[in-house]
């Protein structure tokens, strides 16, 4: 055991994350969705005309639809009332598009941060610059290589100012549009902040783009909008982290994430995730691929009272491929629903759902995916394989895996277990010096490994940290 | 020299009406010694291996586990000893508290734990082990001081562990490197999943290769022998001697058969049955249990008694 784990078990886990930081904020917008509301946010980002055109209608449309309430097990969002919520709050730091120096942050900002025990490399990747920074140097230089190339990686804010034809062609139009379900359009309403990449033809981006500093100096909004595009044969990875806690009123977080692979491109979508126990975390996540595309989702799921996320890719080209890694954990009073949607829209098109629960203490996690082979996508091949950990009788798990089948020549799998977390493989580890916590998480890591073996050495190390704290329950 | 102390153990099924499953055993196993504890089917001998090393399944009702340990034993401990902590109810401590203090658990059907590497299992385990020794070891003045030091972040977990108390990387590699070529065990084991898809004889030889690593004072191997080809016997034959040999690990080797016996020599022999150890000797009473089985055994013991 890491000095480091010791030191989270020894300190008192509430005092660290059960704070509460005064609310800094230099504009906060009214309680409430009006369009009074949405053109403000708009005049205060001095948006084009279009863009908050695209607002109206969404929130004309958001008020149209229905609240999703009939879904088999679906978690309950009674409590979720859009006349409560606060929309906007402009954080109060000193730059709107990103925070430079750690050491310009607010001390309060910078207590949130190590009372979380946020290590100092992720701290750097958060924020800092000079010397002792170097993912943040790292980072610079990168940005100027790629600028070369043509890269663009920048604030979605700051995307709609300055790469306006691109933001106006792919915002909220043909991959998510804003009538797919209730939340996209509550998003489509009120967005801000994210963040938007471009990589142009034939260009390979070798490192991460890597957004979790962004998440938390523009943080305080949680529509945020992350906008990529990756055109014919290139390459990227993007990362999104957000550990923090939100330290604002708001308790709704409702993403969206646009992708468009383009043929014979990669990309890979990575983040871990994590939010507070008041949260209602709804988002909508997609990627079109186009012909020999191949696209990655590979998400951590933690914390919030109630989930619902399926991160989806159409693949529309023929022989575009997905692949899906995602992990979600619930403990008491939480139910995470998550899981993928695939639609097989070419022929030789290929998929691979790969889906971990771990539920604890009476949390209840899902698994809900679909996975669509339309007729014509001949010799398409998908494989659904959904593992559930249980650390006790309370907790539930349910494994919902819709297949839709409209091709005869396809090859199909889906295999699911579910399991309780054995008393005798916990015995084993402890009668080898483990005690029963240390065990218990040797138990959980292993079960999460293909996961973490997937992302860079600091997210997995952050959420094989997570996995901790919520083990040990004391996760705010 | 490490010595464990059983007397009068009862132990039932730790449930309610639970089945009462040891009836009063008495046995003595000192460090450097390698004991046979041999019985038929359900005379209890595996029970008493999870009672010494903990197992919550069971309830223990009378008697006594102890462990007495010397200096010896007790040479990795920086400071004075005292005597009340020399000797220990294990009755008294959590598994890997008993694992700490030199108690080794040989499974006969180890757990198999996915995406967990050997390496990183074994130097997680090792590091444990130091760590619960110091904190057993420790004066209770120096656990106040210690409990200050913890507070705040000093290193970030990136850069690996930072204690002076605990092996490193690179140091366990080596020293795990040099354990698996004493049993003869491929490199490659270091990065599979612990015991995952292992083969019956893999298992039971990287259940040797964890006493082996762990050095404990006394290795309790149950069955170690079943399931094994010759050759593999062989091996693990080899690695129990070198437990003894080396590390001065004391055995108490719960088994059916004389087979593994012509290889690893017990120093003494028990007869356990119906949860009682009823006899003892020197080696020659298990080969004349292979060759007579337990008849007489239940016959000379209920007519004595």
């Amino acid at each position: 055991m890491s000095s480091d784990q010791d030191h989270l078990k020894e300190t008192d886990t509430e005092a660290r994350f059960e704070f509460k930081k005064e609310e800094r904020s230099s504009f906060q917008a009214d309680k409430g969705l009006t369009e009074e509301t949405i053109r403000v946010i708009s005049e205060d980002k001095d948006e084009p005309e279009w863009m908050l055109k695209r607002r109206l209608r969404a929130l004309e449309q958001f008020q149209e639809m229905p609240m999703p309430t009939d879904w088999p097990g679906q978690p309950d969002l009674s409590e979720v009332d859009v006349d409560e919520i606060v929309p906007y709050i402009r954080p109060d730091v000193e730059t709107r598009e990103s925070v430079d120096d750690w050491t310009d942050l607010p001390d309060d900002i910078k207590d949130t941060f190590d009372k979380l025990g946020i290590p100092e490399a992720e701290k750097n990747a958060l924020s800092g610059v000079g010397a002792q920074y170097e993912s943040e140097v790292v980072y610079q230089n990168m940005q100027e290589r790629w600028e070369e190339k043509g890269v663009v990686f920048c604030n979605m804010d700051e995307a709609v100012q300055e790469h306006e034809d691109l933001v106006r062609e792919h915002f909220m139009t043909k991959c998510v549009p804003p009538s797919d379900n209730k939340f996209a359009a509550l998003h489509g309403a009120v967005w801000s902040g994210g963040s938007f990449v471009y990589v142009p033809e034939d260009t390979t981006v070798e490192m991460p783009v890597q957004a979790y500093f962004r998440m938390n100096s523009e943080g305080m909004g949680q529509f945020e909008h992350t906008l990529i595009i990756a055109e014919e044969n290139s390459e990227v990875h993007y990362i999104e982290g957000c550990s923090a806690p939100k330290y604002s009123a708001f308790n709704l977080h409702s993403g969206g994430v646009e992708v468009f692979v383009g043929e014979d491109a990669h990309v890979q979508y990575s983040t871990v995730q994590n939010w507070s126990k008041n949260t209602y975390n709804l988002n909508t996540k997609r990627a079109l691929v186009e012909e020999d595309g191949r696209m990655e989702w590979i998400s951590g799921s933690m914390g919030s009272k109630a989930t619902m996320l399926y991160p989806s890719s159409v693949l529309k080209g023929r022989g575009a491929s997905d692949n899906h890694i995602t992990i979600a954990f619930a403990g008491e009073g939480q139910n995470i629903d998550t899981g993928a949607k695939v639609y097989h829209n070419a022929p030789n098109t290929k998929s691979t759902i790969e889906s971990k629960s771990i539920s604890k203490d009476g949390g209840r996690t899902n698994y809900r995916g679909l996975v669509h082979i339309a007729d014509g996508a001949a010799n398409s091949s998908t494989s659904v394989e959904c593992d559930a950990l249980m650390f006790d009788n309370e907790s539930t798990s349910d494994t919902m895996p819709y297949m839709e089948i409209n091709e005869s020549t396809v090859d199909v799998a889906h295999e699911a277990t579910v399991g309780k977390i054995g008393d005798e493989d916990v015995f084993y580890l402890q009668s080898r010096g483990l005690d029963d916590d240390d065990a218990k998480q040797m138990i959980v890591s292993g079960f999460i490994e293909p996961i973490t073996e997937e992302l860079p050495i600091e997210y997995a190390v952050e959420l094989n940290r997570l996995v901790e704290l919520e083990m040990e329950g004391s996760l705010g | 020299m490490a010595t464990l102390q059983i007397n009068n153990l009862h132990a039932k099924v730790a449930e309610e009406g639970g089945e009462s499953i040891l009836r009063g055993v008495d046995l003595e196993v000192e460090s450097g010694e390698i004991h046979a504890l041999m019985g038929p089917n359900g005379s209890g001998k595996s029970t008493m291996a999870k009672v010494i090393a903990g197992h919550p399944a069971y309830e223990v009702t009378e008697g006594t586990i102890t462990l007495v340990l010397d200096d010896e034993d007790l040479a990795d401990v920086d400071e004075e000893v005292p005597p009340e902590k020399r000797e220990w109810d294990l009755l008294d401590l959590e598994p890997n508290e008993r694992a700490a203090l030199g108690i080794f658990l040989g499974f006969q059907y180890p757990a198999e734990i996915e995406g967990v590497t050997m390496t990183n299992f074994l130097r997680q385990a090792l590091n444990a082990k130091a760590e619960e020794r110091e904190e057993l070891f420790e004066d209770e003045e120096d656990e106040a001081d210690a409990e200050e030091d913890g507070a705040g972040y000093d290193t970030s977990p990136m850069e690996g562990e930072a204690d002076e108390g605990e092996i490193g990387v690179a140091e366990f590699q080596q020293l795990l490197k040099e354990k698996m070529e004493l049993l003869d065990m491929d490199e490659k084991f270091a990065q599979r999943y612990l015991n995952a898809g292992f083969s019956g004889g893999e298992k039971k030889q990287n259940e040797v290769l964890q006493a082996a690593i762990l050095e404990p004072a006394i290795a309790v191997l149950d069955e170690i022998d079943s399931g094994l080809d010759i050759d593999r016997l062989q091996d693990v034959s080899k690695g129990i001697n070198a437990l003894r040999d080396e590390q001065g690990t004391g055995v108490l080797q719960i088994t059916h058969y004389q087979r593994i016996l012509d290889y690893v020599e017990p120093d003494t022999v028990h007869i356990m049955l119906d949860g009682e150890v009823v006899m003892e000797g020197d080696a020659d009473l298990a080969v004349q249990l292979e060759d007579e089985g337990y008849d007489w055994v239940r016959e000379q013991v209920y007519e004595t008694a």
